[in-house]
């Protein structure tokens, strides 16, 4: 296999750890509090991206049942098309990662948004988001 | 720190790379996630079992409802804690400087006016959401997200006092609170009609419809009270953020 292919048959996990590690290197190396939960919430996002990406399934639709399909029961016997068209597991993407990531978002609102209240706290009582400038303030007594 | 940093982070992504050789191709129709029996069991049965054609609504509000309880108790804990961080007393220049500010806000007319004509319509459209989640993509986080984006265009397009005088801080906290109480709620009338703590289908006395619809009514249910916790909580946040806690003023 070469380099080529192993990126593009592979291009979804490509994306997120590209994601990741963006994200990660922000939250390490960043100095300013507001960089470091930019680079959370792209780490969020690359974990979500992830999950979605493994409920996909060629050539099947979003995991909500067509009309005719959900309602066949209720008209049977009207119907002039024969047998009832049954539910098939390979024509919907698995629901599964989807619910777990629409959790998952909302969590990382609510992280993201306790967050960025810290650094606010913090600017008020130090004047500062830069992390270097906060702990020489925190040594000195100031605050 | 910078290079270690970048060192480790090189590392964990090449591990991760790695390991990526071993994961199922991209939409890989038998791949393990989809071929084990969980997911099998939710696309075909969901409809039979809950009279929900949208099996994520089905599967977040009825079969991974201890979840989504907690969820939702998640993001009013949220709401508070930022309250509780950044709350403080009300300064007194903030308030002069928003006396200067209103004549501003005034001149803009085609801003004003073009908001306040698309948040009855974002805030419909966020009740259509809301209850069509049942037959499409939707219910009540997404809903709930777009009606507190509503009033958060309302405080920006206006001033954050013109939103809260519709929803003041209180009523935002009360009605989060309310959301969790609509949510638990239901699972306590399920436990004392003598089911299991959120298990819906014992409410079909209750309701008067068969135990299958009844489990539908009871996922709508639900989904209301996520939606009013996290429309209140997105509000809430936005007011404590963009006006440093002082609830004055804000951006």
């Amino acid at each position: 296999m070469t380099i080529t292919e192993f990126v593009v048959s592979r291009l979804n996990y490509w994306i997120y750890v590209i994601l990741m590690m963006i994200g990660l290197f922000a939250m390490i190396s960043k100095k300013n509090l507001i960089k470091k939960l930019i680079g959370m919430s792209i780490f969020q996002t690359a974990i979500i991206l992830f999950y979605v990406s493994m409920g996909v399934k060629e050539e099947s639709n979003i995991p909500i049942l067509e009309h005719n399909i959900a309602h066949a029961s209720d008209h049977a016997e009207a119907s002039d098309h024969g047998q009832v068209e049954e539910i098939r597991a390979e024509n919907y993407a698995n629901p599964l990662p989807h619910v777990l990531m629409l959790t998952a978002i909302v969590v990382g609102v609510a992280t993201l948004g306790v967050g960025l209240a810290v650094v606010q706290k913090i600017h008020q009582e130090f004047g500062t988001i830069e992390e270097p400038e906060i702990l020489a303030k925190i040594k000195s007594g100031h605050g | 720190m910078k290079t270690l940093g970048a060192i480790a982070v090189i590392i964990t992504g090449a591990l991760l790379l790695y390991a990526s050789e071993d994961f199922p191709a991209w939409g890989d129709p038998h791949s393990p996630a989809s071929q084990y029996r969980v997911s099998q069991h939710y696309i075909l049965k969901t409809f039979e079992e809950t009279s929900v054609p949208n099996m994520v609504t089905a599967i977040l509000a009825d079969y991974r409802g201890y979840d989504t309880l907690f969820e939702t108790v998640v993001i009013f804990t949220a709401g508070i804690a930022i309250i509780a961080i950044l709350r403080g007393p009300i300064d007194k220049r903030v308030r002069l400087r928003l006396a200067s500010e209103k004549k501003l806000r005034e001149s803009n007319l085609i801003l004003a006016q073009t908001c306040r004509l698309l948040v009855p319509i974002i805030q419909l459209f966020a009740l259509y959401v809301i209850a069509h989640g049942h037959h499409s993509p939707g219910g009540g986080f997404q809903g709930g997200v777009i009606f507190g984006g509503s009033l958060i265009l309302l405080a920006i397009s206006f001033q954050l006092q013109t939103a809260l005088d519709r929803v003041s801080e209180k009523k935002a906290i009360l009605l989060a609170g309310v959301g969790v109480l609509i949510y638990s709620g239901i699972g306590l009338v399920c436990l004392l009609l003598g089911g299991n703590f959120l298990d819906y289908s014992i409410l079909h006395n209750l309701l008067q419809v068969d135990p299958i619809t009844a489990r539908s009514h009871g996922i709508l249910g639900v989904e209301i009270g996520v939606a009013f916790t996290v429309a209140s909580i997105m509000f809430a946040i936005y007011a404590n953020l963009s006006s440093r806690g002082r609830m004055k003023g804000g951006l």
